[in-house]
């Protein structure tokens, strides 16, 4: 593909493909999901003609273990699939985390539970936050909210991957992925960050041997090796948390929503500014590490380079095509110090701006009944 | 001159070893070894004949493909054969920096501790699917798994079989017991009719267990296998058509054919409940006719299948 300085018009799935190639991908496994094949089909036309691997495997299962093969011998690999193939994935992204292998995970979020549909969900949000598999191990988590992020977020993946040797999700749902919007690709090839791989086996020539592996039989062994990487995740909490915050300046009250319910719920803002409630959103990038901080910041009046001395807010409203997982971080970062609402629609419905100002104005008349009861 | 006490070692180990460069050792060499019964007696006599002396240098080394580390598994356990057999190959066809060995699930899930190259454990049945990842991304290694029965014919059905049907240019090395070994002697689904197991304690009734399954057979009927091969770890003999059918297997491998595997009949006394000895008449009288030894496949340089 030809760089452009100008935006050309590209499908989710089809960004996010293109994205990690230009960030380094050379590896990439898929098998076939609604609503993500785009991005299979785009790497096999794609990698060949830069020198990668696409392999259409015979299911996520082993797809998800060709790229911890792949992570191992230090190329960047990426598989992508949909919600019951993510879950079938479970097994290797746990092993890469075991074995701290760095790699890109990307879920198109369908609707759940079980074969569920194939319309935009945000139902795999515990699944992809709470580590998802077998273990004590957590998993970056990138929410994008256009194609532009589906384009940036899978470089970005990549780099915070290699820098804490650990996988890294992308977690999109099928509007997303299937909808078209201009994308401001690179105009120069990007640059890679270049992290060494020391621990890669390449063949062990001269070197001592190098070995990835997650199996440690001796009880204090395994503890020491989980304190380890636990420890990787509170730098990672430290230095890897993104959000956006929207028309924050001057907020009362703000929604909390991230992917394509944060472009619903950006909308209802503008809507209900205009009749004069002064809302504004939170909307997480990372949803782990999760941005508590930002609702300290908020409720403690503490300065925040993205608020400028805000009122302390009198209420949260958390949408999510859910009946409602990412609430529960929200609740414990606001921790009892301001009433935590929620709205939620699932089975593939993306809730519509009329439905959420309407629950909005319901809160601010003071009728939207006890908010941990709230929603649909 | 006096003989490094790990020498005992070595010499309580040569009837499973009477190798070197594919030749038998003669009699007179076995007689030799058969008259020094320990390192201390052999040190008493005070200087080696020559017999001796060309013993030391022939008889037994350890391959530089092998790491001495002492194995873990249990006697009688035909593991440590097999390890030898492929550090053996990758020493003779001089592959050893460059390969990438796949421990599985079971047994030999330490097996990485023995080999003096790069290695990588893979999730329970999946070495074949991790094994395609590595070579794909590096064409120029050598690339061999390492899997048991339950592993490679269980819940690694689909892997194996995906991973021949593609083609892949990697090596597997199929141990088949007939059994779980690592769980502790479940039924595998190599597990004879009849057999019994502590999950069919009543021997495996094909009405309610089926029946085993025949992976070297299955195998040689998908297009993308090169080279498919049967052997056991019983006798000198078979070893060293073992040993054969592995360098085979990897030359297969070096030549760009395609997927390879050599399937090795194996003992498991521990969970069979009996002694080495009665092992390896077990492989030869019960697994043999239900698993022939032999090659099912072989593609030459002119990609004709034999």
């Amino acid at each position: 593909m030809i760089n452009r300085p100008e935006p050309i018009l590209m499908k989710g799935n089809e960004a996010l493909a293109e994205g990690a190639i230009r960030a380094g991908c050379r590896f990439f496994a898929g098998y076939p999901i609604t609503p993500q094949n785009e991005i299979p089909e785009y790497m096999a036309r794609r990698m060949p003609e830069v020198g990668g691997v696409f392999v259409q495997a015979e299911s996520e299962v082993a797809a998800i273990n060709m790229v911890y093969g792949a992570a191992g011998a230090g190329v960047r690999a990426m598989t992508s699939s949909s919600s019951p193939g993510i879950s079938l994935k479970q097994e290797g992204i746990s092993y890469l985390a075991g074995a701290e292998l760095p790699a890109v995970i990307a879920n198109v979020v369908r609707g759940g539970p079980g074969l569920g549909g194939i319309q935009p969900a945000q139902s795999d949000y515990y699944q992809a936050t709470r580590g998802g598999g077998h273990g004590d191990y957590r998993t970056p988590v990138l929410a994008p909210a256009s194609v532009q992020e589906m384009y940036d977020f899978a470089g970005l993946a990549f780099d915070i991957a290699d820098r804490y040797r650990n996988p890294v999700l992308i977690l999109a749902d099928g509007a997303l992925g299937q909808m078209m919007e201009p994308v401001l690709l690179d105009a120069t090839p990007r640059e890679v960050l270049n992290v060494p791989k020391p621990w890669a086996t390449t063949g062990m020539k001269d070197r001592a041997q190098n070995l990835i592996n997650s199996i440690y039989l001796d009880p204090d062994e395994l503890e020491q090796h989980n304190l380890n990487i636990q420890k990787k995740y509170r730098r990672i909490e430290q230095q890897e948390v993104r959000y956006e915050i929207i028309l924050g300046d001057d907020a009362d009250f703000f929604l909390v929503a991230y992917g394509t319910t944060a472009r619903v719920c950006k909308d209802v803002a503008l809507k209900a500014r205009a009749k004069g409630m002064r809302v504004g959103l939170i909307r997480p990038i990372t949803l782990w590490p999760f941005p508590s901080q930002v609702f300290d910041d908020l409720l403690e009046g503490k300065g925040n380079r993205q608020l400028k001395g805000s009122p302390k807010p009198f209420g949260f409203l958390t949408v999510e095509m859910s009946f409602g997982q990412m609430v529960d971080d929200v609740r414990l970062s606001v921790n009892g110090r301001a009433p935590v609402y929620f709205y939620g629609r699932t089975g593939g419905i993306v809730p519509s701006p009329r439905e959420v100002l309407a629950e909005v104005e319901k809160i601010y008349a003071g009728g939207a009944g006890k908010p941990e009861k709230a929603g649909n | 001159m006096t003989l490094d006490p790990a020498s005992r070692v070595r010499l309580s180990l040569v009837p499973f070893t009477c190798l070197e460069g594919g030749k038998p050792m003669s009699d007179a060499t076995m007689a030799a070894i058969e008259r020094v019964e320990t390192v201390e007696a052999f040190n008493r006599k005070g200087s080696l004949d020559q017999a001796s002396a060309s013993l030391m240098e022939v008889v037994f080394s350890r391959p530089a493909s092998m790491t001495d580390t002492p194995f873990h598994y249990c006697p009688g356990c035909t593991h440590g054969i097999a390890h030898r057999l492929i550090a053996e190959a990758l020493d003779e066809l001089g592959v050893r920096e460059r390969a990438i060995g796949l421990a599985s699930v079971g047994c030999s899930v330490f097996s990485y501790r023995y080999f003096k190259c790069d290695f990588q454990q893979a999730a329970h049945g999946r070495a074949p699917a991790v094994a395609t990842g590595i070579k794909r991304c590096l064409p120029d290694s050598v690339v061999f798994t390492y899997q048991g029965d339950g592993d490679l014919a269980s819940i690694g059905m689909a892997e194996i079989v995906h991973a021949a049907a593609r083609g892949e240019n990697i090596t597997v090395v199929f141990i088949n017991n007939a059994i779980y070994g690592m769980t502790g002697g479940q039924m595998a689904p190599t597990t004879l009719v009849n057999q019994k197991t502590t999950t069919s304690p009543n021997g495996r009734d094909p009405k309610a267990y089926g029946y085993p399954i025949r992976m070297s057979e299955l195998l040689s009927t998908v297009e993308g296998a090169s080279y498919i091969a049967r052997v056991a770890l019983i006798n000198p003999a078979e070893v060293r058509k073992a040993k054969k059918a592995l360098l085979k297997a990897f030359q297969t491998q070096l030549d760009g054919k395609g997927f390879s595997m050599v399937e090795m009949l194996s003992s498991c006394p521990t969970n069979w409940g009996v002694s080495a000895k009665e092992a390896m008449d077990w492989i030869k009288e019960r697994m043999i006719p239900v698993y022939p030894l032999g090659e099912f496949k072989v593609r030459d340089d002119e990609g004709v299948i034999s």
